[in-house]
């Protein structure tokens, strides 16, 4: 038996990908493990280039040139508010790789049973993830509407069409000759990971990128069944892994299964729940009292959530917690799991905005300080605070876990309307006495503030 | 095929998996979603050994070249992110300004 020098390349590939996961569990050490992940491709690559099946490279150098110069620019000019559309873009390039490659496959050799049966799999998964992530791309880049759009009978229909074309699929493994229900087996996975994402609504989008993370991995999963090789199963099986333990830790942090989040069309069972009640009296501050009251305390706990991502109110926040940690006030940020568009999303924005990460707190650390805190600033953040979680049994949000601002001393909320939550729940929280309302847009609310304390409480 | 050494070799890799991604901080979250991202572009693997054999038809040529492509674009991108990410994650400012 021996081995030859790609294959020796490809288990040190492997292994590099295992440290790279390893590296990234916390931040002192996730450079390097991104720089062992990279050497890691770059292994796999030149020794499948040394394979000697491979014998035409002027497709390949075009195809790395093309990929390069493509994604290059995008790493380099890519916003980091836009981190959840690239991700699901992303995904869609892999993902369309993975199925492209299936596709050859299948028009190259037919093969039968088992080869087949894995290249079925990763074709199947390949397209549905290719659709289902351009369309996530459209809802976070809000060129689709990003609430859940539902119609009657729309599981009943997305599973049939699923289930057709699974049965093609099978179809397929044993009589691969038959090449004319190939490109309809295409059409029906294509279109299934469309209507998969049609009823998802933006708040459940960090659940479902990170699926769709699972599933583009699993794809290149499977084509190392069909392909026989070793590297693609493993790469495949930790990003698919990967995906879905972040999506569990998702539906997880909103009390929610998954099927509810799939099939589920969140933000329509709230129509009749929201209507019809009155509006109730507010209390409002200034910009001016606010600063005041922030000057004054000694422990400030700062919540934010998608709206402050919209706003792009990062920056000055940083500022905001600059000015207060100069005069002794101890700020924090407390984290939600399923704040923002994708997991980890406000992390990412404070990082960018250099908010020391020791500063950043997950929910079950903060919550037991919460009541010791004089005041909770909330920054486009709602369902995540929303009381009626933890008292409201009917709540659409009800059992999701959330922080506790309502037991700090002084409750702020920056909002800039009464207009309710993404999920179209009331939140008892606006009408406590203890709560202030800040109307107005988040950053240049927040500026205001900054240059308030600035100037007239130093 | 050896189809038993290949579904050994995917739990064991699933699982350990799952060990490693559940260490991770939930404060790298989105870095780990982009690495993640990054390492299933090893289909550029698959990718090249298509477009690179010998008696390739044109169609997987074709279907090769643009799997090349996506590939490596969000192999490119994936990593070079993820990197940027990782740099802006800094403890506590060195001086207080």
């Amino acid at each position: 038996m021996t081995l030859a020098l790609y294959q020796l390349l490809y288990i040190i590939a492997a292994g590099s990908f295992i440290l790279a996961l390893m590296w990234m569990s916390s931040p002192a050490t996730s450079r390097r493990g991104v720089l062992i992940g990279e050497l890691g491709m770059l292994l796999a690559v030149v020794g499948t280039l040394m394979r000697h099946e491979v014998v035409n490279y002027e497709w390949i150098a075009a195809g790395l040139i093309v990929g390069s110069a493509i994604g290059v620019p995008i790493a380099i000019l890519m916003p980091m508010t836009q981190v959840p559309q690239r991700t699901a873009i992303s995904q869609a390039c892999g993902a369309l790789a993975s199925a492209l490659i299936g596709t050859a496959e299948y028009y190259a050799k037919q093969p039968h049973g088992f080869t087949m049966a894995a290249l079925g799999l990763e074709m199947l998964l390949g397209f549905l993830t290719t659709t289902a992530s351009v369309m996530a791309f459209g809802k976070l880049n809000e060129m689709l509407p990003s609430r859940p759009i539902t119609f009657k009978g729309q599981n009943i229909a997305n599973l049939s069409l699923l289930g057709v074309a699974v049965i093609i699929a099978g179809y397929l493994v044993v009589h691969p000759e038959a090449t004319y229900l190939f490109p309809i087996f295409v059409v029906l996975a294509a279109t299934f990971g469309i209507l998969l994402i049609i009823p998802i609504g933006g708040a459940d989008m960090p659940t479902v990128i990170a699926l769709l993370n699972s599933y583009a991995g699993l794809s290149a999963c499977s084509m190392g069944f069909a392909l026989d090789n070793k590297l693609l199963i493993i790469a495949g099986a930790l990003d698919g892994s990967s995906g879905f333990i972040l999506s569990i830790i998702m539906c997880r942090a909103m009390n929610r299964s998954f099927t509810n989040v799939l099939f589920g069309g969140f933000g329509q069972l709230q129509t009749s729940a929201a209507g019809g009640k009155e509006a109730r009296p507010v209390r409002s501050a200034s910009p001016e009292e606010a600063a005041g009251i922030l000057a004054d305390a000694r422990s400030v706990v700062v919540i934010p959530g998608y709206g402050m991502a919209v706003a792009q109110a990062q920056h000055k926040i940083r500022e905001l917690h600059d000015v207060l940690t100069k005069r002794g006030v101890e700020v924090r940020f407390a984290i939600h799991p399923v704040a923002g568009r994708m997991p980890g999303h406000m992390n990412v924005l404070l990082a960018e905005a250099d908010v020391p990460y020791d500063k950043l707190v997950e929910m079950e650390d903060i919550n037991s300080d919460m009541g010791m805190t004089d005041v909770a600033l909330i920054v486009g953040a709602n369902d995540i605070v929303n009381p009626a979680a933890l008292n409201d049994p009917s709540s659409p949000i009800a059992g999701m876990p959330i922080l506790d601002a309502y037991k700090s001393r002084t409750i702020m909320i920056i909002k800039r309307g009464m207009s309710a939550g993404f999920a179209g729940i009331d939140n008892e929280l606006y009408y406590m006495d203890k709560t202030l309302m800040l109307f107005g847009d988040a950053k240049s609310f927040v500026a205001s503030l900054v240059k308030e304390i600035g100037s007239n409480h130093d | 095929m050896n189809l038993e050494f290949g579904l050994y070799v995917f739990m064991l890799a699933a699982f350990l998996g799952f060990q490693l991604i559940r260490k991770v901080s939930p404060l790298l979250h989105t870095p780990l979603m982009s690495l993640t991202n990054a390492i299933a572009s090893i289909s550029v693997v698959g990718a090249i050994l298509i477009s690179g054999e010998k008696d390739a038809s044109m169609l997987s040529r074709i279907l090769g070249f643009v799997a090349v492509v996506s590939a490596t674009t969000n192999l490119v991108s994936g990593y070079l992110i993820t990197d940027r990410m990782l740099k802006m994650f800094k403890k506590r400012e060195p001086a207080q300004k």
